[in-house]
């Protein structure tokens, strides 16, 4: 939880909230209020029926961003969530509520790397998973055509894991120019 | 004849009462016009490409130069301005329009993330496309100001003059 994230007290829940609560119960792991909005942590296997319930029944039709977080070097998240080290991160948002933001937040363990593609329920998705592929190496399953989109074809490794060096691996010194396809 | 410049440094006045024309070498009279015509590739990936729009716009006005004559074609332009930062994946990109412009042809590495990689000293960034390219003249600042780009053609124009050979023409 984020300082800006405080925490939901029973006068004040919103709605979308009471609906999620009732409908998923176990699988939220956790529930936070930020700002026009809520945030709820999800577990895996409830992610996409809980993205497709927002979208369908409750009108948060418009998929903002789809990205993800690297915690490895934050104890604290990490220890939370059973260790999972990454967590794909699904903002959404809606014209007709008050409460017009929700952030979908899923922890992915590294043994584990994917969990299933949105790209089904939102076109836009598409490039959206296919970036945070790219950095992070989370493969979306059922994705179409999940290919690196930032990085070049023959880059190896994600740059946004933590464990990737800053200044690289010598990729920026040397490359073959007859290979590249331009 | 016309061609009265006192920049052709060994041509001779003739008397006017023979007509007029001057002697001269044909070298120098085609560096004299390849100096004064010459056409910009722009390659602009950041925020150089705006002080490099102001360049060309009206109020610094590069045609007084004679280089009014943008090119987005490679094949119609003998100088390269490589303005903004240049990724591993871009980098191809621009060696091959570099390849495509006719020689001679000159390059002007414009700010501090084409001549050095600025500030993003990352993984991603080319640290100086001089690693890859043949860079004749290298701008600093961040972005450089109009005058300094306005001086860097200046720079090459000079290097024209005297008859200095580009510096990819060395490396071929």
């Amino acid at each position: 939880m984020n300082e800006e994230e405080k925490e939901i007290t029973e006068e004040t829940i919103p709605r979308v909230l009471e609906q999620l609560r009732e409908k998923f119960g176990d699988a939220l792991l956790e529930e936070a209020e930020s700002q026009n909005g809520v945030v709820v942590v999800v577990n895996k296997e409830k992610s996409y029926l809980l993205l497709e319930y927002l979208k369908t029944e409750l009108a948060y039709s418009f998929l903002v961003d789809v990205t993800a977080v690297d915690n490895s070097n934050l104890e604290s998240e990490l220890m939370k969530y059973d260790y999972a080290r990454f967590m794909v991160i699904y903002q959404l948002y809606t014209f007709e509520e008050e409460t017009s933001r929700i952030r979908v937040k899923v922890p992915v363990h590294e043994k584990e790397l994917k969990i299933q593609s949105v790209t089904d329920l939102w076109k836009g998705a598409n490039w959206l998973e296919r970036e945070t592929y790219d950095m992070f190496g989370i493969d979306f399953e059922g994705h179409p055509d999940l290919r690196r989109i930032l990085m070049p074809d023959d880059f190896e490794g994600h740059p946004l894991q933590k464990d990737y060096p800053l200044r690289g691996r010598g990729e920026r010194e040397s490359f073959n120019f007859e290979k590249q396809n331009v | 004849m016309g061609l009265a410049n006192p920049n052709i440094e060994s041509g001779h006045r003739a008397d006017q009462s023979e007509g007029n024309f001057v002697t001269t070498t044909i070298d120098k009279v085609v560096n004299w016009g390849r100096k004064n015509s010459l056409w910009p590739m722009p390659f602009g990936t950041a925020c150089c490409a705006i002080e490099m729009m102001a360049t060309l716009a009206s109020k610094f006005d590069l045609s007084r130069f004679g280089s009014e004559a943008i090119r987005f074609s490679p094949r119609q332009s003998d100088l390269l301005i490589v303005s903004g930062r240049i990724s591993i994946k871009m980098m191809p990109v621009l060696k091959r329009i570099y390849d495509q412009m006719p020689e001679p042809k000159w390059v002007i590495s414009m700010g501090a993330c084409a001549s050095c990689g600025g500030v993003f000293d990352t993984y991603t960034l080319i640290q100086g496309v001089d690693q890859f390219l043949p860079v004749d003249v290298y701008i600093p600042g961040c972005p450089p100001r109009p005058e300094d780009l306005i001086d860097a053609v200046m720079q090459v124009q000079r290097q024209i003059h005297k008859g200095e050979l580009p510096k990819g023409a060395e490396v071929a």
